[in-house]
């Protein structure tokens, strides 16, 4: 047989050109593989180097960390020091100061909570009960009253933990509540699902703030003589009540995922409708639907910003009353990229998360 | 289904389920439960409101909105003064409501898509640079994002005199954005008449071309012709009115600016916080439609011998906006409702005048009630098109 490789070269010899592999044919490949993108290359590279090194200065290098407001007026960089200076104050708002430990220890139980739960070789049913307890417990904290500690009425919570207890607490209220609007707006029965379809479709149809507006002003008025509930419950039963509507359509979603032949299944061995949608369908349909309702979740937790407008002292506003006060006056910049971490940070872990789920979960039905 | 049922033994009557144990009567049952049970939590409701109301002696209804409403407010497209009625008021924060929209809207969709393609660019920069922008800005909730375009405006940039000069006679200051404007000309007015002429000629020789190349297959340059339209109507008639190139551009006085348009801050950190923040969801949407037409379709379409403009056109465009459209109108309802975050930083929206409304009259509950209507009428004609352009768009099989 004829060798038709070249004379005198082995294989070993024969590599691609230097210029097409390593950080050379890399560089070719995804940065200058056309006139027109090394023109953008080269911009973007000018633009960085105009950005970057002015904000390096700004938030490093003349940056002041340990300081008062009147000392940070007198220097050219960014003043970090209004975080540390206030920060139990932004963290934890009026919550008494002696008593901050427990919004803390709160939250670190909520966030292991929170990372417990995101294996899925931890999703059992005690989970469901790991949940049960972790609220309570945390509720207690907060709330104080027994077991020795000082009682903190619920008008002082603010900072980190109302943000966080109002999405979370929001979202597993609003969960069953979602499931059941789901289920009747899918109901065969005409007014149940009507009444179900005027609900989602009226919620999904206005802006959070006008509910938030309504606990604030109308639902002082519905209740009766003598009673009172505060604004942050009002402002919670507000937020449950537009998250149950995002659920409903969410969890309808993996309703309509399911295939006729389960429900047909399941009355052909005799199952009533509790039986079946307890039994059957709800199990396969909630799966479904656990990514997307993560990002709920992530609304939620980016929404309960809006109750600043009511006036409740969440992170936003704690960190906004800072920024009231004169000592602190003009570092909107620091302490607002402050927040945005905090939020970014929490947001971008949970959508990562929702990804990951997705990627997992696709069986490939 | 007759056929199926076993036989029924002679003389025994049919296994027929008993009263309450027949599906339809259940049925029956249960909706006048739930239906009862809603009338009942709304009756509690109703007669606690009303007891409250009585005791603190407020009236309902709307009377209200005919008497004066003595507020200022700030922005108006139309004239407004406190001596307006509170109906008037609220005319004016619809309408503003609707201008940060539309403005919005339109804003949005050219950044989105920008975006968007920029994610798929093969430059791994662009993309990189883009696919963090989206990250970040979906994260960060838009309200924090308008607090800091509303402090960036008041607290970072300088004051009129040291405003910072972006393009020939365009600025930004503390009081806001300022630009320069041709001046007042008739010619202006019959310009714009032209345009409207143009944009009606394009639409009828579109449906013209349309109807050709159904009948006999031959193409019109219709987008060469439609450009030609549009730019060459209005400059004819710019040129033939005399060709007006005054300008009208702002210039320092004092303290502040005079002549030009000057944009109040409030407003350009609401459509700027609004914009950033709602083309990131844009962006992703535009990506998954381009994303979604295969890549055969594009090498189908070069195969039968299409130009790479048909291609786009006839091919490509009308598969990825099939997809595109729906999320993106959710979307631009999104930035129609976040819109009512105005009221946080002092921008007449209608949500911010209704407010102040409700804090002179004490009418909650009919405020509230303007309020969802307002915006429910702007979901309800949004998903309204929806339907319309879903069946419009919808798949003709043969």
């Amino acid at each position: 047989m004829e060798d038709t490789r070249l004379p005198n070269t082995s294989v070993d010899d024969i590599r691609p050109p230097r210029t097409s592999i390593g950080a050379i044919g890399w560089l070719k490949a995804n940065l200058f593989n056309s006139w027109f993108n090394s023109l953008l290359t080269l911009a973007i590279l000018f633009l960085f180097y105009q950005i970057i090194p002015p904000f390096i200065r700004w938030a490093f290098i003349d940056s002041l960390w340990t300081s008062t407001g009147k000392e940070c007026l007198a220097a050219d960089g960014a003043c970090w020091s209004i975080i540390p200076a206030n920060f139990r104050f932004i963290m934890f708002g009026f919550y008494p100061y002696e008593e901050q430990w427990r919004p803390a220890i709160a939250i670190v139980l909520l966030v292991g909570l929170l990372i417990f739960s995101q294996y899925r070789r931890n999703w059992k049913k005690y989970l469901f009960y790991i949940w049960l307890a972790g609220l309570v417990i945390m509720g207690v904290l907060m709330k104080g009253g027994i077991l020795g500690l000082t009682p903190v009425e619920t008008t002082q919570w603010g900072g980190l933990p109302l943000t966080l207890l109002l999405s979370v607490f929001g979202l597993t209220a609003a969960y069953p509540l979602g499931i059941v609007l789901a289920l009747g707006r899918q109901s065969r029965l005409p007014a149940i699902r009507s009444l179900c379809v005027v609900y989602i479709e009226l919620i999904r149809g206005v802006p959070l703030i006008s509910l938030l507006f309504m606990s604030s002003v109308v639902f002082p008025l519905f209740l009766p003589e003598g009673v009172s509930l505060n604004a942050i419950l009002r402002a919670q039963v507000a937020i449950i009540l537009f998250t149950a509507a995002y659920i409903a359509e969410v969890v309808r979603g993996g309703l309509q995922g399911m295939s006729r032949g389960q429900y047909e299944a399941a009355e052909a061995i005799g199952l009533n409708y509790v039986q079946t949608m307890r039994l059957i369908i709800l199990p396969q349909a909630l799966k479904i639907v656990i990514p997307p309702s993560v990002s709920i979740l992530i609304s939620a937790f980016k929404d309960t910003s809006l109750v600043v407008i009511i006036a409740l002292y969440d992170l936003l506003k704690t960190t906004q009353s800072i920024l009231g006060d004169p000592r602190w006056m003009g570092f909107s910049a620091e302490a607002y990229l402050f927040v945005a971490m905090i939020y970014f940070i929490c947001c971008f872990y949970m959508s990562n998360f929702s990804r990951k789920l997705e990627r997992e979960l696709d069986t490939g039905l | 289904m007759p056929q199926t049922e076993p036989p029924v033994p002679e003389g025994d009557a049919p296994s027929k389920a008993s009263f309450w144990y027949d599906p339809k009567v259940r049925a029956v049952f249960y909706q006048i439960i739930a239906l009862a049970m809603v009338g009942m939590l709304a009756y509690y409701l109703m007669s606690n409101t009303m007891a409250n109301l009585e005791r603190q002696a407020i009236a309902t209804g709307f009377e209200f909105l005919e008497k004066q409403a003595s507020f200022e407010i700030g922005e108006s497209l139309i004239s407004y003064t406190a001596a307006d009625s509170y109906a008037k008021a609220l005319v004016v924060g619809a309408l503003n409501t609707l201008l940060v929209a539309f403005i919005g809207v339109v804003l949005t969709i050219i950044l989105g898509t920008f975006l968007g393609i920029a994610r798929l660019s093969s430059n791994w920069l662009v993309s990189k640079l883009a696919a963090i922008y989206i990250e970040v800005f979906q994260d960060i909730p838009v309200l924090l994002q308008l607090f800091f375009w509303y402090a960036f405006f008041y607290e970072m940039l300088p004051g009129p005199r040291q405003a910072i000069n972006l393009f020939e006679g365009v600025f930004v200051c503390n009081r806001g954005l300022i630009f320069g404007i041709p001046a007042a000309h008739p010619a202006w007015k019959y310009i714009g008449i032209a345009f409207i002429v143009g944009c009606a000629a394009v639409y009828l020789l579109r449906r013209w071309a349309h109807q050709r190349q159904d009948r006999t297959g031959q193409i019109f340059p219709l987008v060469r012709v439609a450009a030609a339209i549009l730019i060459g109507l209005p400059l004819i008639t710019w040129w033939l009115a005399g060709a007006p190139t005054a300008m009208d551009v702002p210039e320092l006085k004092g303290f502040n600016f005079t002549g030009g348009v000057s944009v109040s801050p409030e407003f350009t950190a609401l459509l700027l916080g609004l914009v950033l923040y709602t083309a990131a969801f844009v962006a992703e949407v535009v990506r998954a439609g381009i994303q979604s037409v295969s890549k055969g379709q594009t090498e189908a379409a070069m195969s039968i011998g299409l130009k790479p403009g048909q291609v786009l056109n006839l091919v490509i465009l009308p598969q990825a906006l099939r997809v595109i459209i729906p999320p993106l109108t959710s979307q631009m309802l999104n930035l129609t409702k976040n819109s009512s975050l105005a009221v946080a930083i002092g921008y007449p929206d209608f949500v911010s005048v209704a407010g102040t409304t409700i804090n002179q009259t004490g009418q909650a509950i009919e405020g509230v009630a303007l309020i969802m209507a307002v915006y429910l009428i702007f979901s309800l004609s949004t998903s309204a098109f929806m339907n319309w352009y879903n069946k419009k768009m919808k798949l003709v099989e043969r």
